[in-house]
């Protein structure tokens, strides 16, 4: 075989002053990287397969490794980065398409970090969170346009027949990821943790395993184009049914579940051979307009007897507002945006990288759009992709969503370390893999007290942001624009945000 | 009595367990000097077993009726009354290996400090935590 060009990605400095050559290192790599050598006082270390996971640096117990980035190797040129010159060696080499996980690394604007918030001073008194109670529930479905009430008895009564709503103790959820993408102890950590802390995980499009039925209260599943594991008591079992149209990193694309990874159980959720492909096409194949999503939508509807909210997920595309709209007018409950950050487990690079929108411009252009056409109420809008923070969940509401999908923050909540090698099944931290000796290695009880903590803190800190304010509940602060104010950004973004500039007031 | 419990499902394998058991029984308790610095250097008392994909780390069960301690001639290997945890008196054991014969585990060592001693799991002490449950990466090891 002609010699690679590329060189290794990153460089490993093995400290022979600390490294005492105990191996945890050499056993803890999937990659094969370190190896222990003949004469035993040595491990030595193959840079070539590194992935810069930092799972070795973790684990060692006198920190005498560091993993950084192989500096120099490629002449520098402001044009040809190095990422285009590696993405060129490796096409020349394997004459495929580049795979990768996790979501869009390019340094494109992160809005949410141009958007300061408001707080109260002299003229409107803060709130202090620790002394008032300050209230986080939000509900995911469709709101009434007007209630009927009867005021004739002793109290009144609601007569409108409400729509069925998600009730969430926090507006942040943990988004879709199969059982098939991540392991079953970290499909087991997001479930304990959402049932936990009183809010929902998704299924992802890989089923539902038969062992996280008792927790189908807290379970959205997923209705996507493979149609995997979707049977009567699939959607019946769960809170609420999405169904996936697009997927923020990699909209337009299907997926492709490589036969390696569907194992007994995976086969017995999904539905299909073992070590067969799980292939889910780019289409529905029987949605090709909003009638045929609203045929969808109902049918879904009737199977679960109009008693949970339908969902209908589609990625942060140019005309999203427009089609966002046309979701609403499908009997959608929810619609999930997901923007170009969002993260996957497998898609190809120039997708995830290229195509997409970031979603806080996505979701102030359709909350805007639905307001404009006085349908918002009809439906909650989650939005996904790139939620990084409390204050990005708060810029978020404040932005008009009704709660955020967390994907990635939960996973790295989870010990991922965003290596983006996802689709190789190796992940060292357990997550996203099948292998038996890596899945080991998160323990979900583990897992689910971090997931907890997490999700515990950011409410914390979202309530002493909101006490700053002076609001006392999140539904005062949806939607509420005037509570953001945008820093460094041209007059064009801050009209498609709908926010003012900082320093503009009233 | 508390005792550690294993739980092979999250073991993964990583000898923390060892390299954490050897320092807490070395001179210096110095992970480094006990690793590069310390002649004899010491042994871990818990031991890493592993098959494919399982693997799980043993130490001494302190059993009930514990046969090395029926079986030492000297007297040194003996249960502490109060915690019940079974321990080797290092000044009265006399290197026969007796224990190591009838150890239905094999989980007591030879070691060769100043002279040939029987070396196993004294729950470090029985303060607190245990090292290899305390270290554990991933929980895989509890006492209770």
């Amino acid at each position: 075989m002609a010699k690679s060009l590329l060189f290794p990605e990153f460089k490993i400095d093995r400290d022979k002053e600390r490294c005492i050559s105990c191996q945890v290192c050499v056993r803890q790599c999937a990659n094969d990287v370190h190896e222990g050598s003949d004469n035993e006082d040595t491990v030595l270390s193959q840079e070539e397969n590194c992935v810069g996971c930092q799972r070795c640096v973790n684990l060692c117990p006198t920190n005498a490794l560091t993993v950084h980035k192989r500096e120099g190797g490629f002449r520098p040129n402001g044009n040809w980065s190095e990422q285009h010159l590696r993405g060129i060696y490796k096409q020349a080499e394997s004459g495929g398409i580049l795979l990768t996980g996790m979501g869009c690394d390019r340094s494109y604007p992160i809005y949410w970090d141009h958007l300061l918030l408001n707080a109260s001073q002299v003229t409107n008194p803060s709130i202090d969170p620790l002394r008032e109670p300050i209230e986080l529930t939000s509900y995911l479905g469709r709101k009434e346009e007007k209630l009927d009430i009867d005021w004739s008895g002793e109290f009144p009564l609601v007569q409108t027949r409400l729509a069925p709503q998600l009730e969430l103790k926090v507006p942040v959820v943990f988004s879709a990821m199969s059982y098939g993408s991540i392991s079953y102890n970290a499909f087991r950590s997001l479930a304990e943790a959402a049932r936990e802390v009183g809010t929902f995980c998704n299924s992802g499009e890989g089923g539902l395993h038969p062992d996280f039925y008792p927790y189908g209260d807290n379970i959205v599943v997923q209705v996507a184009s493979g149609r995997f594991g979707v049977h009567r008591d699939y959607l019946r079992v769960a809170a609420a049914v999405e169904i996936k149209i697009g997927q923020g990193a990699k909209p337009g694309i299907g997926g492709h579940l490589p036969g390696e990874k569907v194992t007994k159980e995976i086969s017995r959720t999904r539905k299909i051979p073992e070590e067969s492909d799980a292939i889910s096409p780019a289409p529905h194949h029987d949605i090709y307009s909003i009638e045929d999503l609203e045929r969808l939508v109902f049918a879904i509807k009737e199977a679960i007897n109009y008693k949970k909210p339908v969902a209908v997920k589609i990625a942060a595309v140019h005309n999203v507002a427009a089609i966002a709209s046309g979701v609403v007018r499908a009997g959608a409950d929810i619609v999930t945006i997901d923007g170009i950050r969002g993260g996957t487990g497998a898609a190809p690079q120039v997708i995830r990288d290229n195509v997409g929108i970031p979603i806080e411009l996505a979701l102030a252009q359709v909350d805007e759009r639905l307001r404009s056409e006085g349908i918002r109420h009809h439906s909650s809008l989650l939005i996904a992709g790139g939620i990084r923070s409390s204050a990005d969940v708060i810029k978020a509401i404040a932005l008009g969503a009704d709660a955020v999908y967390v994907g990635t923050a939960a996973l790295v909540g989870l010990g991922c370390h965003l290596c983006q090698k996802c689709y190789t099944g190796k992940c060292n931290w357990g997550i996203a893999t099948q292998d038996p000796v890596l899945t080991k290695r998160l323990n979900p009880n583990i897992g689910k007290r971090r997931l907890v903590n997490l999700i515990r803190a950011w409410s914390f800190e979202i309530k002493e942001m909101l006490g700053g304010m002076g609001v006392n509940a999140i539904e005062s602060l949806r939607g509420n624009r005037e509570h953001l104010r945008a820093v460094g950004l041209s007059k064009e973004e801050c009209a498609v945000l709908g926010v003012k500039a900082a320093g503009e007031g009233w | 009595m508390k005792k550690i419990r294993i739980q092979e499902e999250f073991c993964i394998g990583c000898r923390l367990c060892e390299i954490n058991c050897l320092v807490k029984h070395s001179y210096s308790g110095k992970i480094i000097k006990a690793f590069r610095e310390e002649s004899p250097r010491a042994l871990p008392r818990i031991r890493v077993e592993e098959e494919g994909y399982l693997s799980f780390a043993l130490q001494c069960r302190h059993c009930e009726d514990a046969p090395c301690v029926e079986n030492c001639m000297s007297g040194a290997m003996q249960r502490d009354r109060e915690t019940g945890t079974v321990f080797c008196d290092e000044e009265r054991c006399v290197g026969c290996w007796m224990c190591i014969m009838s150890c239905p585990l094999g989980v007591i060592k030879r070691e060769q400090k100043t002279r040939r001693i029987a070396s196993k799991c004294d729950l470090c002490g029985g303060e607190g935590e245990p090292v290899c449950v305390a270290q554990c990466p991933n929980e895989a090891l509890l006492y209770e």
